[in-house]
């Protein structure tokens, strides 16, 4: 009996099964991308995809940033601050203050030049798997800026979650993130001690990164957890374990006794059933369907990732795969159904319709109003996707953002910029243009509302379309341009 | 919501220049259309007092906000034995000193919440005290989840959400409850009723309009969603580009009106500011959702606390002035809530963990004033954490009872006895 994820019959991975695959897998791409993955056939599309290391990754390490904005004061400058304490000597305390506000400022300007320089490599990437998986792997081990405060921490921690975006779930990225500085600051493992536990980063390790809410664990559990990771913290820019701080006595965990430390601590969690149920159900979300309620057939195939998952000793690719090669991936029911993210609606827009990315930062804080500002998740529980993305008001913004990529409107002004147009339209629809016996206006509509929107709009907005531009004069790239604000206006574009 | 100018009756008589729409449309499109011909006053019923008229804002505090250092119990030696670092001090003992609440014996407020001090003077507000639920979840989701939905599993749609599915049976407004911010809480989505959400009123519209008159009117003649089609995503989405294009007008025009009050600044104080405006344009809206994040405070509680607090305290009272200068302050009730309380001992980080119990608050002059229900013992602990003395959805089902006019039973899902926390 074919199990719930069989693979798809080579026969039927054709053009439109090409471009679901980059959408979801990726981020677009033109129709010359997509006939090229197409022509591979699925396996080796999905893997050309999934084995990025094959493809040169030409985008910086980040190691052009620096390291020693917000380092620790040294001991003498401490020292010295102490002693203005003791002595009340307020112009040094004063001093002190005004060293520190400057640093974080230069900080917080340097946090807005990463942020940039990561939805640059989201849009220039060769690699969008790689990208769109340490998206989702920011998104599940949330960490926000506004609480780390050191924008070098965060970039380590893009780094971590990029280099293995592919690899082992537990071996590399839950026992990483255990010793990440921007994780431990986040959920105030440095402040987890033997003397005063500090619960945070047990309870999410468990509730949010693991196994989900209540699955398999108690509040002593919690307690227990915490007293088995207290210790672990960071010195500067890595990983440090304070011994004195670490509670060694026994701890009951699950039922079961030991000395546990953090990364016993580890080990136990995987041992839970409910391991193989959490995380694969969340990448499934991202990847195949949003819809929070799991029906059976949805169940059927993240219980067989799961199996994957744990016979693969948690290794990422190879349930991915499984995932992306399955007849249930290109499923009717899956195509343009997903609620596109904000990075996701930006980031596709650029690479499929080739417009210029304008302003980065401009970018970053619509992809912030629309709700997905990079490396500021809004809790700890990350971004919750699918119709939260969608409100009357960031479906503005998204809408307006499309008509600033296309046409340099500024959506945060009311006047024309001088970065105005500096796009033409006319590329993708050259190949229509003059042939013999054709209604070229019907055929430019058609195609685009195809392109955009994966099929022509059945509710009267085609014909709305085809009956603006033949009002215009001419089909020139000014209408172009307004023809592709009406459509990316649809409904439908939201979709992927 | 039973305004005769929007009973169903009255619209099919006075709707006929909307025939062609009534057979596909959703019957809040044809309502809204018809508003705009309206002269606005008339969405409103002209009897002072009548439920229709009534608004409630309820403003959450996210992150947990620790109750026991904003009303402060300083005649518990317990207070001060738990928290060595953060306890503040009797009223009169230095500046930091807890602010003392007339005719209330050992309890004041923290001394940045002196906002609340004018409005309990004024008798417009309320604290009531030790609300929780049983077997309290610290989690942030999880509690917001229960208050939320007003459901100890957080397994429902939005107490909210369920007001309106419930009050305007087959009727969901565009513009009935408004959320400031990104993202619409759970509290406000019901099966049927949709929020509208925004931050930045000025940018609530879409701009491809301006690239030519074609292109926007070609933009607003967009399909109404077949109101029978499945709950899908695209159906979701139909609804939802309908309705911003429905609320953006209203909402930007009351965004332009000058306010009549000074306002402190700060997040809170700019939404505040926003909804005076909107309840000052004559809006039909009936809810108002605001939110201020922050007070998740584990670590080196006590300046940002204080800044929260001062914030709180003087947003709602500049709230209150501007609600008075306008003549409106009588219509609006506000709420403030936090997911839960925070651990009674303190952290070795300064902070405070995630905890149970804290008051509310109420401001408006429908409110009994002053400090009402039971502080939760000190000594008598849950595992550390405060017993709470009242449930939430008693807080809730006065407000749904005695100020919205509705049915808490039903859209509580069990009886509630109300709060006696509203004047009769």
């Amino acid at each position: 009996m074919p199990h719930a994820l069989s693979p798809l019959p080579k026969n039927r991975f054709g053009y439109s099964e090409a471009e679901h695959l980059l959408a979801r897998a990726g981020f677009g791409g033109t129709p010359e991308q997509i006939l090229t993955l197409a022509d591979m056939g699925c396996e080796d599309a999905v893997d050309s995809l999934l084995e990025w290391e094959r493809v040169p990754d030409p985008g910086t390490d980040g190691s052009q940033f620096r390291s020693d904005i917000m380092t620790p004061l040294t001991r003498s400058q401490r020292e010295k601050r102490q002693r203005a304490r003791r002595s009340g000597d307020e112009a040094v305390l004063e001093e002190f203050r005004e060293a520190r506000q400057a640093r974080q400022r230069e900080d917080r300007r340097q946090m807005r030049d990463i942020q940039s320089w990561w939805l640059e490599r989201l849009i220039e990437t060769p690699r969008p798997l790689q990208e769109k998986l340490t998206l989702f792997w920011h998104g599940h081990f949330a960490t926000g800026y506004r609480a780390v405060e050191d924008s070098w921490h965060m970039m380590l921690q893009n780094n971590f979650l990029r280099q293995n975006a592919g690899g082992n779930f537990r071996d590399d990225l839950v026992h990483g993130i255990i010793r990440d500085p921007a994780m431990i600051k986040y959920l105030n493992n440095n402040q987890n001690t033997r003397k005063a536990p500090n619960e945070n980063l047990a309870r999410e390790l468990m509730e949010l990164f693991t196994l989900g809410e209540g699955a398999g664990y108690t509040e002593d559990d919690i307690k227990e957890g915490a007293r088995a990771l207290t210790g672990m913290t960071y010195r500067d820019d890595t990983f440090a374990f304070n011994q004195r701080n670490h509670d060694s006595s026994g701890k009951r965990l699950f039922g079961r006794s030991g000395q546990f430390d953090g990364d016993d601590f580890v080990e136990l969690i995987f041992q839970r059933p409910a391991i193989s149920w959490f995380v694969p159900w969340k990448i499934h979300r991202f990847f195949v369907n949003d819809a929070i309620d799991v029906d059976s057939d949805t169940k059927r195939a993240v219980s067989r990732m799961g199996r994957t998952f744990r016979s693969r000793s948690w290794e990422v690719r190879p349930m991915l795969r499984e995932l992306l090669c399955s007849s249930w991936f290109y499923d009717d029911r899956h195509r343009r159904t997903l609620i596109k993210s904000p990075v996701q609606l930006t980031v596709q827009a650029i690479r499929s319709l080739g417009t210029p990315a304008r302003n980065i930062n401009r970018l970053n804080q619509a992809c912030g109003v629309m709700g997905q500002e990079l490396f500021q998740p809004p809790s700890v529980k990350g971004w919750e996707a699918g119709r939260k993305w969608i409100n009357t008001s960031t479906l503005f913004v998204r809408e307006n953002t499309l008509v600033y990529l296309m046409t340099g409107r500024d959506p945060a002004s009311r006047a024309w910029e001088a970065s105005r147009g500096g796009w033409s339209a006319e590329p993708l629809v050259a190949h229509l243009r003059g042939l013999a016996d054709r209604d070229e206006v019907v055929d430019v509509v058609t195609y685009l509302s195809r392109l955009l929107l994966g099929s022509p709009p059945t509710d009267g907005s085609l014909e709305r379309w085809i009956a603006f531009a033949r009002n215009r004069d001419s089909l020139d790239n000014e209408t172009l341009t307004h023809l592709l604000s009406l459509m990316t206006a649809a409904p439908e574009y939201q979709l992927c | 919501m039973m305004d005769t100018a929007w009973t169903r009756r009255n619209f099919l008589k006075r709707g006929t220049t909307l025939a062609s729409l009534a057979s596909t449309a959703p019957l809040f499109i044809q309502e809204a259309s018809q508003a705009m011909s309206l002269p606005s006053h008339s969405l409103l019923t002209s009897l002072a007092g009548v439920p229709q008229e009534r608004v409630l804002v309820v403003v959450q505090l996210g992150g947990g906000n620790d109750g026991l250092n904003t009303v402060v119990p300083y005649g518990e030696a317990e207070y001060y034995r738990k928290r060595p670092q953060l306890a503040i001090a009797s009223p009169g003992k230095g500046s930091d000193a807890a602010i003392a609440i007339p005719g209330v014996d050992g309890l004041g407020l923290h001394p940045a919440f002196s906002g609340m001090r004018e409005l309990l003077d004024e008798g417009v507000g309320t604290i009531v005290q030790g609300i929780g639920y049983p077997n309290p979840n610290r989690s942030h989701f999880s509690s917001m989840d229960i208050w939320h939905t007003a459901d100890t599993s957080g397994r429902d749609n939005g107490w909210i959400g369920r007001y309106f599915d419930n009050t305007c049976p087959g009727t969901p407004k565009a513009g009935a409850a408004i959320a400031l911010g990104n993202t619409a809480p759970l509290a406000m989505q019901g099966d049927r009723s949709l929020p509208v959400s925004f931050e930045m009123p000025e940018l609530y519209r879409w701009m491809g309009g301006d690239l030519g008159g074609d292109v926007e009117s070609t933009w607003r003649s967009m399909a109404a969603p077949d109101p029978s089609a499945p709950d899908t995503n695209l159906t979701f989405l139909k609804r939802t580009a309908m309705d911003a294009m429905v609320s953006s007008d209203q909402v930007r025009r009351a965004a332009a009106l000058t306010p009549l009050a000074t306002w402190p600044g700060g997040d809170l104080s700019d939404q505040l500011k926003m909804v005076a405006g909107m309840i000052r344009a004559d809006m039909p809206t009936r809810v108002y959702y605001v939110t201020l994040g922050g007070f998740d405070t584990h670590a080196n509680q006590e300046g940002s606390h204080q800044r929260l607090l001062r914030q709180v305290g003087n947003s709602l009272l500049a709230f209150n002035k501007e609600l008075k200068a306008q003549g409106n302050d009588g219509r609006v009730l506000t709420m403030v809530f936090s997911e839960f309380g925070r651990r009674v001992g303190e952290n070795a980080s300064g902070g405070t963990d995630h905890g149970t119990a804290a008051p509310m608050y109420l401001v408006g002059p429908m409110v009994k004033p002053g400090v009402l229900g039971t502080h939760p013992s000190m000594t008598n602990l849950d595992d550390g954490d405060l017993k709470f003395t009242a449930d939430f959805r008693q807080v809730y089902a006065a407000v749904l009872k005695n100020w919205m006019g509705a049915d808490p039973d039903a859209i509580l899902r069990k009886r509630w006895t109300p709060a006696p926390v509203l004047r009769a």
